[in-house]
């Protein structure tokens, strides 16, 4: 299951009707439903939620994604900061991920490639299903969470 | 497959996939306990060094190893340091960046040439002086390195590779250098400790955490050593952290004071805050203090209040964006200097000031010499008891300041270009100031100034009151509504600038027209003023005197960090990384964006580089 890690509705479930279409995204943490757990005292483990067109979306995110709804981690893949905005792109004309540590920015529509700045690799992506209405996860992490560290 | 027994898969998987705090603490735990053994190397790495080891001795080129006769550190060769040695930030305590050497002058410099180049193999902001002790070199790199190297000829005796934790976050992943002591040295980590490695080996003698990096606190700043002490400040200012600077025991890594920036209840100065908002107020402490031998007191800059509108706290907010004058046995604070009061637009004034003997109107003046991120070049004087305004004046231009109340010296601000809550807000400079972090140099032949400036930039936001988040950027705005403006028809950006500090009288300048300037600047005896600091990677010698530019060298980077001098067997060598990130990248992508005809691309990616006149 998926909890909201921000907000006036931090802790509460995630459903598909609290992910606004066309962004912005909506920052999540894991909860365990065995156990009740929220899992957020790892950063690594926030996740950002955004919903699209499905018709904007490359095929591949196209399959992972539940009605437009597709998800992230949202650790920057440069010096793992949080990926905060959503703006408008430096470097076209669509709204994308951004990171303000450094500028790396990331297209959701595209598995969360890089399309400006530092960020050597795309976000992390997390298959999402719908159960009982709510969003969970359905699988593992596509990709590597977390920042580059050479050495 | 049934829809109970898919969600147990599912769930199966979750317990696998997300990072399980309890245990990463343990890893981190008996990762820490294997440093503190003495090596951070893994086996595998041990291995490939023995292998490296072995191929070297076959072969005829220089054996990587320990350093045989290392030269140990006393306080008497930080306080006289040789005029061949860099064994401290500017070289000096008094904090001038200056070479006494002039093997290489005005005259020959064309002739300088590159004699070796090492590749540190890291990305990044590379902003450490090459410290050198009598033919050793030690280079402090982005993500927790240090690389110690034979000054002559570029072979490399070791490497220290310190594990960064993996859910570290760096905004500023870069380190200022290391600090020496005997024989040992001193890096303050990103994930907030200081580490002491064996000069001789690289291997960790000690290893003592300041504070907890997933609260945003962390350090980039090369510590400064004063007699037996292990000076460091904190930087997260930008994370509502409140500033300290604490000093440890060289010898094992104790903690012998800690002295926090912002006073707290029942201390001097408490009162410029209101409620509780001294307790996350910032006044970060991030650069390398400049020590008064004689007095033996330390002057430290103090940066910016958090979060940025000053309308969120309320008060001159001492001691933030000031000068601290403190005693290096105690921590005790002697006296202050605030440069301006109740900061907002994220003007860290954290370059300590530069101690210069000054013959001005008519009297000697032991003078702090700052030209500050707020756009003021500062002259104030030091006593024992007190710091006093002597001069201030816009070394670029601003509109935030109408002008400075001559008896205080506290400037008086104009209301419409200072930072609010709920209305956007714009000022010149921008919030990276008339001059940030890049160290000036003054040179005891000309008596000048050196000034890395930046002329034709604005910026703005609108101030917004946001919830505390520890390890959260808390700007106080929202980051994506930072911006940098360039003036209509500014002819340039960067801008070298020589100044009389006696006159206050510019000497000469040299414009940038298409790039900012944002690197460290280094003086020496050969009349000659070096530095990097431009995004078209070139790395220059300009004439103290006159500004004229003598020589230039294309180089694989932007260069931010500060050039270096020493000598060996009687050759003069310059030494510079070239690496290009953090906040000289920042800049670059605004002007990038907003400006065609700017250079975009400068590659990162971190090379040592040595040069000599040729021979
Ligand atoms: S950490 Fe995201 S751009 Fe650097």
């Amino acid at each position: 299951m998926l909890v909201f890690s921000e907000g006036d509705k931090e802790g509460k479930l995630i459903t598909a009707a609290d992910v606004p279409a066309g962004g912005p995204p909506v920052h999540a943490w894991p909860k365990d439903p065995n156990t009740s757990v929220v899992r957020s005292a790892s950063r690594l483990n926030e996740i950002l939620i955004i919903k699209l067109d499905p018709a904007e979306l490359d095929e591949k995110t196209r399959a992972r994604a539940v009605d437009g709804i597709i998800a992230y981690s949202a650790i920057c893949s440069h010096a793992g900061c949080p990926v905060t905005a959503w703006v408008k792109s430096d470097a076209g004309d669509k709204e994308v991920f951004k990171c303000m540590c450094h500028n790396s920015e990331f297209d959701p529509r595209e598995g969360a490639q890089v399309v400006f700045g530092p960020a050597p690799r795309r976000l992390a992506a997390l298959p999402l299903a719908l159960v009982d209405g709510s969003l969970s996860v359905a699988g593992n992490f596509i990709g590597k969470v977390g920042g580059a560290q050479p050495g | 497959m049934t829809d109970s027994a898919g969600r147990a898969r599912v769930r199966r998987g979750r317990i696998r996939r997300w990072a399980d705090d309890g245990t990463n603490d343990k890893n981190s735990q008996q990762e820490f306990k294997w440093l503190k053994r003495g090596t951070s190397m893994t086996r595998k790495q041990w291995l490939l060094s023995g292998f490296v080891a072995f191929t070297c001795l076959a072969s005829t080129a220089a054996v990587s190893g320990p350093i045989e006769n290392y030269s140990p550190v006393t306080a008497q060769r930080l306080e006289n340091p040789e005029p061949g040695n860099w064994m401290l930030y500017r070289r000096t305590y008094d904090g001038h960046g200056y070479s006494p050497l002039d093997q290489i002058n005005a005259s020959n410099v064309k002739n300088l040439t590159p004699v070796w180049t090492f590749a540190t193999g890291v990305v990044e902001g590379h902003e450490a002086p090459p410290i050198v002790n009598n033919g050793v070199m030690f280079v402090a790199t982005p993500m927790g390195q240090v690389i110690a190297l034979n000054a002559k000829t570029g072979d490399e005796y070791w490497r220290y590779k310190r594990q960064l934790p993996d859910d570290l976050f760096q905004l500023h992943p870069t380190s200022r250098g290391v600090g020496l002591w005997e024989d040992k040295l001193y890096l303050a980590t990103t994930d907030d400790h200081v580490v002491a490695l064996d000069a001789k080996t690289g291997k960790v003698v000690w290893d003592t955490k300041v504070q907890d990096y997933k609260k945003g606190q962390y350090m980039t700043l090369m510590p400064l050593i004063v007699e037996g002490k292990v000076i460091v400040g904190g930087s997260g200012g930008e994370f509502g952290v409140r500033g300290y600077v604490a000093a440890y025991d060289a010898k094992d890594g104790k903690e012998l004071w800690r002295t926090y920036t912002i006073p707290g209840e029942g201390e001097p100065g408490h009162d410029t805050w209101q409620g509780d908002d001294w307790k996350n107020g910032g006044g970060s402490a991030w650069m390398t203090g400049n020590y008064d031998k004689e007095t033996k007191t330390i002057y430290w800059g103090v940066g910016n209040a958090a979060p940025w509108p000053g309308e969120t706290h309320p008060g001159d907010n001492l001691y933030t964006s000031s000068v601290l004058a403190l005693d290096p046995n105690t921590g005790k604070i002697k006296t202050y200097h605030q440069y301006h009061q109740n900061d907002s637009w994220d003007w860290d004034e954290v370059e300590a000031p530069m101690l210069i003997d000054l013959q001005r109107d008519g009297r000697n003046i032991k003078s702090l010499v700052h030209p500050g991120r707020d756009a003021i070049f500062w002259v104030l004087e030091r006593t024992p008891t007190k710091i006093n305004y002597v001069a201030g004046w816009p070394f670029v231009s601003t509109d935030v300041w109408k002008g400075i109340e001559p008896e205080s010296g506290k400037p008086i601000v104009d209301p419409a270009h200072k930072p609010v809550i709920g209305k956007r807000v714009e000022f010149c400079p921008s919030l990276w100031g008339g001059k940030d972090w890049p160290s000036a140099a003054y040179s005891q032949k000309t008596g000048l100034v050196y000034v890395p400036a930046n002329e034709n930039f604005c910026g703005g936001f609108t101030g917004e009151k946001v919830a505390l988040k520890p390890g959260e950027l808390w700007l106080g705005t929202k980051p994506e509504d930072i911006g940098l403006k360039t003036k209509p028809g500014a002819d340039h950006f960067g801008e070298l600038q020589a100044w009389d500090p006696a006159t206050g009288k510019k000497v000469w300048q040299h414009n940038f027209p298409k790039s900012q300037l944002f690197g460290s600047v280094t003086a020496t005896a050969g009349d000659l003023v070096f530095v990097g600091g431009t995004n078209d990677r070139n790395f220059r010698a300009f004439h103290a005197k006159t500004g004229e530019l003598l020589w230039e060298q294309k180089t694989n980077s932007g260069i931010m960090g500060m050039p270096v001098s020493y000598e060996i067997d009687g050759t003069q060598y310059i030494a510079i990384q070239s690496g290009w990130g953090v906040d000289a990248q920042r800049i670059q992508d605004a002007l990038a964006t907003n400006n065609i005809g700017i250079e975009a691309n400068v590659p990162q990616g971190g090379v040592i580089w040595v040069f000599a006149l040729k021979k």
